[in-house]
């Protein structure tokens, strides 16, 4: 029997991780990828919440997470792929237009 | 200390260590996405322990299948060079997000084990297919028909956007 505590520590270090990820590095595409780490931390914490309320809501809500996972990778690698044919480059300080 | 315990905590160092390589990996961006595979199959022996075996599944079907393939695919099509990316100016204000990031960390750990509800007993064949299955297609069946217009959306914007010219 594994606590939900553990679980959660987990999954909060993860998206943490995702987080500063994001946040910190300047290539797009390991950006998109911290984006996808938070969003596996969340889905960590929604089936160890399911297991230690007993209902399989949690499960059924990550399935939809891992499909608006996978509609995003595909749309941001398509915006990312554009990009790099206009701009020659994935850093995101070349694409600051809209950055105040 | 039971099996399944050492198997959490080891699965767990696993996906750290690997999603800490992810982050602080500048050089090589196949490497980098070569982390992430490790980060998703070890959450997926994470899942297993937590009794959602399906979900288990397809997380390495289209996390560690699709997704990373997907990921490896740009990065190898882009052919990027590691001379990309010149130092950065912004040190500052990137070390302040990694020490703010810790200092929630420390609170939100501190807080948690008074935060929980106490856990209730599963039922039997609870997380295998049959009963997400029933779950799935009783309950919840419209939100899984409406996520196919997502996908079909998603198919459609990630088509238009990598076209070269619009006609």
């Amino acid at each position: 029997m594994i606590p939900l505590q553990h679980v959660i520590a987990l999954s909060a270090a993860l998206f943490l991780i995702g987080l500063v990820g994001a946040v910190v590095r300047r290539n797009l595409i390991v950006i998109l990828m911290s984006i996808e780490l938070m969003l596996n931390a969340v889905n960590l914490a929604l089936v160890g919440f399911s297991r230690a309320q007993a209902q399989l809501t949690g499960q059924i809500f990550v399935f939809m997470v891992i499909a608006v996972a996978a509609a995003e990778v595909a749309v941001g690698l398509g915006i990312l792929i554009s990009l790099f044919r206009n701009r020659d480059s994935v850093n995101v300080e070349d694409v600051s237009l809209l950055k105040w | 200390m039971t099996t399944s315990l050492l198997f959490f905590y080891f699965f767990a160092a696993v996906a750290l260590i690997s999603a800490l390589g992810m982050v602080l990996n500048t050089r090589n961006t196949v490497a980098a996405a070569m982390c992430l595979v490790a980060t998703m199959l070890s959450l997926a022996g994470v899942y297993l322990l937590l009794d959602a075996y399906l979900i288990a599944a397809i997380q390495v079907l289209v996390y560690a299948g699709a997704i990373v393939v997907l990921f490896v695919f740009v990065v190898m099509l882009l052919n990027l060079r590691s001379d990309a990316f010149p130092p950065s100016r912004q040190v500052l204000s990137k070390a302040l997000a990694v020490v703010l990031g810790g200092y929630v960390m420390w609170r939100f750990l501190k807080l948690l084990p008074g935060m929980l509800p106490p856990e209730k007993p599963i039922p039997a064949g609870f997380g295998g297919y049959e009963a997400v299955a029933i779950e799935l297609f009783t309950r919840w069946v419209l939100p899984f028909e409406v996520t196919s217009f997502l996908l079909l959306a998603a198919i459609v914007g990630a088509v238009v956007l990598a076209k070269r010219r619009l006609d």
